[in-house]
């Protein structure tokens, strides 16, 4: 009798499990699509009304689906503004940002890493520190230094600092070559190979993740990149895209459509860069951040 | 001579064994001419950072500082006006609202931003289907950063066609009491945070490599000790995240001091100053108005807070701050 009891008592318990289990599900998933909604709402939003006719853009409340679709605020800018200029410039800005600090940051960071000099500690110390450091900080004699040379209103003042490796980079890139077995150098050493070799031929083929963080994170960095070209750049044959969006919703209030089609256009490279390189950008946290 | 120049550069921490080197042969010494090799190496490699460090950091500050205690446009007004400038910025009532907007925005972001994104990683954590594509739609909006996220935060806030009014229209929130957001002297700082909020995908993902870091024993061993879901959150997911948190903090309140395209672009520092934030009104004396003293030393006002709060956090965080094993 008290062993049916019992018996019955776990299978109570059992049921009541269950369904706390099945209520906690429920609740996780409708929390979960929920808040995913919100999260893409706008960027979809955003799509629907870049082609949608000018009634329903203004329409109160907002509705989603286009009666016909509109194309022009995808090809009316293309003549009312510099929009392949603005796209070269940031591409310009990209390129020679990625590569700078990949070369710079990189080759630093290994110092830091593999090799045996007095003060390192310190001055690795003194890398950290830098990065507390505001920008803004510096930003006025840099404008200042760069104004004697003549550089403003050219893009070089954007990309030149980047030469010079960033704090940030040569933190998360030591820390990788940090994991890569110091073996490795000792034997190359053996076999005659210079330190330049062994930063060259050794590390950086190993290193293709991390590199491949640091450029990610560069490159959208510097796609959107807007404080720095709004303080250089004067004219618009000297705009990035950024610059460009912002003067193409400024100017064009009667053509919402456009402002919207542009916006999604400038975000597809992003989008594809994060869909290709996903894993790198988690990976990149986890070197940072986690193990940081 | 040669041995004192070898004496100089090794340092004392290695004095016995150079003496030792010089008194025997000449092997040891081609091993100590490697090690001075190597340093010089060293030197050249990380030079390229070093060069940047002297004139872009520190030759900068030293710049900026001293332009901190001169009234000047750098063309033809130089006046050194000794601390007159940071007299000057407390008594002056836009600086002051300054530090409000920035600080206000900065205790908001920081805080929930942190909480949004652990919550929506937890989420994530569980054993869910569709796990990578609910990772991709969070993590969409903290691609769109900068002017791209601001063009399109004018429209989804616009007090009469936007997104978020219609939203709330459809809650059944009457047209008369919506929010006017930006424009709006009340709501235009709460608008840049919800904008600001709307791209914590980036702090989702830290989180998220943070607790998939966290081996899975420990849960393990806590269930077979009876610990149930809160306990292990409590007792074992937060600690074990807490250094990641701890990191993600410290940058967030570094950057949050510094907002300024979100401010600038949406509402310019309006409505009456609104959203001036710190960096937004830097902008305005030093590239609209040519007050680059006064500039300088708002800058150095900026440093000063975020290094206090970065202080601040570092120091605190040996009481919430959980290292496994020794270290530190």
């Amino acid at each position: 009798m008290s062993q049916l009891a019992s018996q019955q008592q776990v299978v109570k318990k059992a049921s009541t499990y269950r369904i706390s289990y099945i209520l906690s599900q429920v609740a996780l998933y409708t929390a979960l699509i929920l808040g995913a909604f919100i999260f893409i709402l706008p960027l979809l939003w955003m799509l629907s009304s870049s082609v949608k006719p000018g009634y329903q853009v203004y329409a109160v409340p907002p509705e989603w689906i286009p009666d016909y679709f509109v194309w022009d605020g995808y090809i009316q800018p293309w003549s009312q503004f510099p929009m392949g200029t603005f796209y070269k410039n940031t591409i310009i800005l990209v390129v020679l940002n990625t590569l700078g600090t990949l070369l710079s940051s990189s080759i630093v960071a290994f110092a830091f890493a593999r090799m045996r000099f007095r003060g390192r500690d310190l001055l690795f110390v003194v890398v950290l520190s830098t990065l507390m450091l505001p920008p803004q900080v510096t930003l006025i004699p840099t404008y200042w230094f760069f104004a004697r040379l003549g550089w403003v209103n050219t893009l070089t003042p954007l990309w030149v600092t980047a030469f010079f490796g960033a704090p940030f980079n040569i933190f998360l890139l030591r820390q990788y070559f940090m994991t890569i077995p110091l073996e490795m150098d000792e034997a190359a050493r053996m076999d005659g190979c210079s330190w330049f070799d062994i930063y060259w031929r050794i590390m950086i083929p190993l290193s293709a993740p991390a590199l491949g963080v640091v450029a990610v994170f560069s490159v959208t960095h510097w796609w959107n990149e807007f404080m720095g070209p709004l303080i250089y750049l004067n004219s618009q044959e000297n705009f990035p895209l950024s610059l460009g969006l912002a003067l193409l919703n400024s100017r064009n209030f009667n053509n919402v459509q456009a402002t919207f089609a542009m916006t999604s256009i400038a975000l597809i490279p992003m989008v594809v860069i994060f869909f290709i390189a996903q894993k790198l950008y988690i990976q990149g946290l986890v070197i940072s951040g986690v193990k940081g | 001579m040669l041995n004192l120049a070898s004496l100089s550069l090794i340092g004392t921490g290695d004095l016995v064994m150079a003496q030792n080197t010089t008194a025997l042969s000449k092997k040891p010494r081609r091993r100590l001419s490697q090690r001075q090799i190597e340093e010089l190496v060293a030197y050249l490699f990380i030079s390229p950072w070093v060069i940047g460090f002297l004139i872009f950091t520190v030759g900068a500050m030293l710049f900026s500082l001293g332009l901190s205690f001169f009234d000047t446009d750098l063309l033809s007004r130089t006046r050194f006006v000794g601390p007159g400038n940071y007299i000057a910025l407390f008594q002056d009532p836009l600086f002051i609202k300054s530090l409000w907007v920035t600080s206000y925005y900065s205790l908001a972001v920081v805080p929930l931003g942190t909480i949004i994104a652990l919550l929506i990683a937890l989420m994530l954590n569980q054993k869910i289907v569709f796990q990578g594509t609910f990772r991709v739609i969070y993590y969409l909006p903290a691609l769109v950063t900068g002017a791209a996220v601001a063009v399109l935060w004018t429209w989804v806030l616009n007090p009469d066609i936007g997104l978020l009014n219609g939203a709330l229209m459809r809650l059944g929130i009457p047209r008369a009491s919506l929010p006017r957001w930006f424009l709006s002297e009340t709501w235009a700082v709460p608008s840049i945070i919800l904008m600001s909020l709307w791209g914590t995908g980036a702090n989702m993902l830290l989180y998220l490599a943070g607790l998939q870091s966290i081996p899975t024993q420990l849960y393990d061993a806590a269930k077979i000790d009876g610990a149930n879901s809160f306990r292990l959150f409590w007792h074992v997911t937060l600690p074990m995240l807490s250094p990641t948190i701890f990191f993600n903090v410290v940058l967030n309140i570094i950057a949050s001091y510094q907002v300024f395209t979100q401010a600038y672009l949406l509402t310019n520092g309006g409505p009456n100053n609104a959203t001036l934030t710190m960096v937004m009104y830097l902008f305005r004396k030093a590239f609209q108005q040519f007050y680059f003293g006064y500039a300088s030393a708002i800058a150095w006002i900026l440093f000063a807070i975020i290094l206090a709060f970065t202080l601040l956090v570092i120091r605190s965080s040996d009481a919430w701050v959980y290292y496994e094993g020794s270290r530190r």
